[in-house]
């Protein structure tokens, strides 16, 4: 090959001038595969088994076999975007059977094929809502409750912009719609409400909210995820303009936090959506396809006039989404979603039962998880649960949050016997 | 013509190449939707919640599992990944993912809750940590962020921690990001999302950055110059040194695309260039798989004038006696705070920290030298002219009086990937060729055979072109024209 290419050794073929290279070694050693494994294992062999009753914004719903299996395979795995669809059909028409299942799933019609998490996706919204804004407003208004992750990234989303992010009231764990209603002006262009939200509530204003947006002519931006959509009131339903979240609590496990972004619209945005769109056409033979479309929207052709800087998505994410919703069909879907509600309710109930314990904190209905109040101090608590073997969130000085998704009914009870010698 | 549709006068190397292609009722793989649609009332007896917080219905797809598996599998061989043959997409450094990092990652210790406490996900955090360290020594860089999930994500870190910096020092009248006209569309994005006007910067006849131009474009309100090297014509930027200090000298700060980061593995490091941020695009260097077009990760490294800027929460070694966690998170002290909800692609980081302990020093060195013998090697085997050298890692080849677009359609009938086309458009008709490391002499002369069996055809093959695929020549303006973006658009058809 260095014949072919008329030099006598690989170096000759570097030009970087000496000033700049680099002479010396990275210390870090070679291994064989085996021993790379074995030192994965025992670094994080340090992480201790818990049961997590955690939520928050990221789940460990249990993942069918089918979907590891399948979204495995290695043409999944290792091929990249689709700029070329003649050949990655496959991976278009996954695609697009997960914008059509957010599509049900919101009411609305346009989902693109994903945004890095439920934190990045509001931040494209709040640009988004700066690109079709008709006014001259400027303040994005979120609830008190954010979680601080999608806060701050939403501030460095609006960083280089006119928007600025105000909090507005909320109260037993949902909005407080007088609070709202004396914040909101028409200086507002984008108001976010989450269903359910952090604390794991059912919002129950959520039209009463969209037409106060609507008053102000700011955009109707809801959080939700695919599992709560699945029972909950229908977004398009009650008015929303765009839907974010985390479609991840379908498709992965607890994953350190990792997600796959859910963004979905109405029509009338469709060329100021963010990100990757797939959409059907006709190949040669005048057979249905599927190809990337819009594309004038991205960065690769519109550089800085593109709706948003994102390439590299979270495609593969997707792919296990549409995989383990496939998998529990709309029965799966909704009772799932019914389970939530159920057994979040029935730990709450078992919790309160206990001496020196409130549950939940919050009025209203819940799913999937809640707020507990303690008598003692909370921290204490959640690490004598952990010597336990259990993990919960502290909220509070005496509040903890208890998350049931993906925990069997085995472990709740231990978890109950655990919390009652904890909690004396 | 051979009876298997072989062209004999074609180099040896010559593939045939059929991809799968399953028809019913006259349509590839129908869709789950056109399987079944079944309509789940939810305001029955048994709903725990009253009608007024529940939806009417939801009507989705309702198959067997064998069903599934079939549906996914058929579309699986509709696609073709890295493990389906040689896929020299220029600037996307598409190389082989080892299979064990897979494994790794599916550790059942991996699946860890972000909210867990420190003390109960040591495992976590040391990874992170020895992570962040690897990153460090591998770019040059004093401090390392593993929170972007993506390169551009990675680029908005290192713009607003510039933005940060400059506030910092009473310097927020920094309005301007220069970035060469052949940079990634992403530079030009990520500046403008951050707010910053974009100066674009011209290239000078040999392809790299026009000093006089910069000498022009640079100001009091220089922000930051991005720049990737090798640039995405393959060629090192000789003058780095004397860019920095231009940058420098100005009060800039001078950013590093991490793209092409593959080149100079060992032999180069973006710090020692004078950068003082970079991202690292990990499912590109480091070989974390595509999936598809992700999920990536984009970490960021900074020199430690930088370091208190980056996103929260980092990871370090803890003080305090040995009953202590050894591993902490902090916040550095003047963060940016966060751009993701979390802390990121963790899976992808493992992965990550998987495939660089596995090669080290030696390895990674190795990476380097064999990704710029096989580009160069290709270049010397195919006819198309390659303007600009010397290059490295990839080359850009000018189609010449083809169509770019067309060459690339006609080598998938030879059973490769085409090379990225039109882009950079410095070179015209551009067929942007990244090999990578990965590739055998003898993969590296069938896709040889492939660009020169396209070279030597007319263009009414080309444009008829592709014909073995699963779909054929896809109309990409209809698609714009009448948007179907879901099966619910599909129900009018």
């Amino acid at each position: 090959m260095l014949e072919a290419v008329g030099t006598e050794t690989v170096d000759d073929l570097f030009d970087i001038p000496a000033a700049v290279e680099f002479d010396d070694a990275f210390g870090i050693d070679s291994r064989s595969e085996r021993e790379t494994r074995r030192l994965v294992r025992s670094i994080l062999g340090r992480n201790d088994t818990l049961t997590e009753l955690l939520g928050r914004g990221h789940y460990g719903y249990y993942i069918p076999s089918l979907v590891d299996h399948l979204a495995d395979r290695s043409e999944f795995l290792t091929s990249y975007t689709q700029y070329q669809p003649e050949v990655s059909q496959g991976f278009l028409q996954v695609l697009f059977e997960y914008q059509s299942l957010l599509v049900e799933l919101t009411g609305l019609e346009i989902a693109n094929c994903s945004m890095y998490d439920a934190a990045t996706a509001l931040g494209e919204a709040a640009t988004l809502a700066e690109r079709v804004r008709e006014t001259s407003g400027h303040r994005v208004l979120v609830p008190d409750l954010l979680l601080e992750g999608r806060r701050s990234t939403l501030e460095n989303y609006v960083a280089g912009t006119d928007l600025v992010v105000e909090e507005y009231p909320t109260d037993a764990g949902t909005v407080d719609l007088e609070g709202l209603e004396e914040t909101a002006d028409d200086d507002v262009v984008m108001l976010y409400v989450e269903n359910p939200t952090v604390r794991g509530t059912i919002e129950e204003g959520l039209e009463t909210i969209g037409d106060l947006a609507t008053e102000h002519e700011a955009l109707y931006v809801l959080g939700s995820d695919p599992v709560a959509l699945s029972l909950l009131q229908r977004p398009a339903d009650v008015g929303a303009d765009v839907v974010v979240g985390d479609a991840s609590v379908l498709g992965l496990p607890t994953s350190y936090g990792m997600g796959l972004g859910l963004f979905a619209t109405r029509e009338d945005y469709l060329r100021q959506v963010p990100g990757r769109l797939v959409g059907a056409s006709e190949d040669a033979t005048d057979r249905r396809v599927y190809t990337l479309t819009l594309q004038t929207r991205e960065q690769h052709i519109r550089r800085e006039r593109a709706t948003s800087n994102i390439c590299t998505n979270q495609a593969w994410v997707a792919l296990r989404t549409a995989i383990h919703a496939a998998s529990l069909g709309p029965h799966g879907m909704v009772d799932l979603a019914k389970r939530g509600v159920v057994r979040a309710e029935d730990l709450a109930q078992r919790l309160d039962d206990l001496v020196g314990v409130t549950a939940p904190v919050d009025d209203g209905r819940h799913v999937r998880e809640f707020v507990v109040y303690v008598d003692q101090p909370a921290a204490a608590i959640a690490s004598d649960l952990e010597k336990r073997g259990f993990a919960v969130h502290v909220v509070g000085d005496h509040q903890l949050q208890v998350c049931v998704a993906g925990v069997s009914d085995a472990k709740i009870d231990q978890f109950v016997a655990a919390f009652r010698e904890v909690a004396r | 013509m051979t009876d298997d549709g072989l062209d004999e006068s074609a180099d040896a190397g010559q593939v045939r190449y059929d991809q799968a292609r399953y028809v019913e009722n006259g349509q590839y793989e129908p869709l789950l939707a056109e399987k079944d649609l079944t309509r789940v009332e939810i305001g029955d007896d048994d709903s725990p919640l009253p009608d007024d917080l529940t939806r009417d219905s939801l009507e989705l797809p309702d198959l067997s599992e064998p069903e599934l598996a079939r549906h996914y599998t058929r579309l699986s061989q509709m696609i073709y990944g890295i493990d389906s043959g040689p896929y020299p997409l220029g600037s996307c450094t598409m190389k082989y993912n080892p299979k064990f990092t897979e494994d790794v990652a599916a550790l059942p210790s991996a699946a860890v809750h972000p909210d867990r406490s420190e003390r109960s996900t040591q495992g976590t955090l040391e990874l992170l940590y020895r992570l962040q360290d690897y990153l460090g020594r591998i770019g040059g860089m004093d401090a390392v962020t593993l929170q972007p999930p993506a390169g551009a994500a990675g680029e908005f870190v290192g713009i607003r921690v510039a933005a940060a910096y400059h506030e910092h020092n009473g310097e927020s009248h920094r309005d301007e990001v220069i970035v060469p006209e052949s940079a990634h569309g992403t530079n030009f994005a990520t500046a403008a999302l951050g707010g910053y006007d974009v100066v674009s910067l011209p290239s000078d006849d040999e392809g790299r950055v026009d000093l006089e131009a910069l000498e022009a474009a640079l100001s009091e309100n220089t922000a930051a110059l991005m720049l990737t090297n090798p640039n995405t014509l393959g060629l090192f930027e000789r003058d780095i040194s004397e860019i920095a200090e231009m940058v420098h000298d100005v009060g800039g700060l001078l950013y590093y695309d991490g793209a092409n980061l593959n080149a100079l593995l060992g032999r180069a490091r973006p710090g020692d260039m004078g950068f003082d941020v970079m991202h690292y695009n990990v499912h590109k260097t480091f070989a974390t798989p595509h999936g598809g077009g992700g999920p990536g990760a984009g970490p960021v490294g900074v020199v430690s004038e930088l370091a208190p800027f980056l996103p929260s929460p980092r990871v370090r070694e803890a003080e305090g006696g040995a009953s202590e966690p050894a591993y902490e998170l902090f916040d550095p002290d003047h963060t940016i705070g966060k751009v993701h909800g979390f802390q990121g692609n963790w899976l992808v980081l493992v992965k990550t920290f998987a495939y660089i302990a596995r090669l080290g020093d030696a390895g990674l060195a190795d990476a380097s030298a064999k990704a710029v013998l096989n580009a160069n090697y290709l270049a010397s085997q195919i006819e198309y002219d390659v303007p600009y050298e010397p290059f490295h890692h990839e080359f850009v080849a000018s189609a010449g009086e083809q169509d770019a677009a067309d060459v690339a359609k006609r080598m998938l009938d030879f059973g490769v990937h085409p090379p990225t086309t039109k882009w950079p458009e410095i070179v015209p008709e551009a067929l942007m060729t990244e090999p990578t490391e990965v590739e055998s002499k003898a993969t590296l002369d069938r896709l040889a055979a492939a660009f020169n069996a396209v070279a030597d055809e007319d263009d009414a093959t080309l444009e008829a072109a592709p014909d073995r695929t699963t779909a054929r020549r896809i109309d990409q303006t209809s698609a714009a024209r009448s948007p179907r973006l879901s099966w619910h658009a599909l129900e009018d058809d």
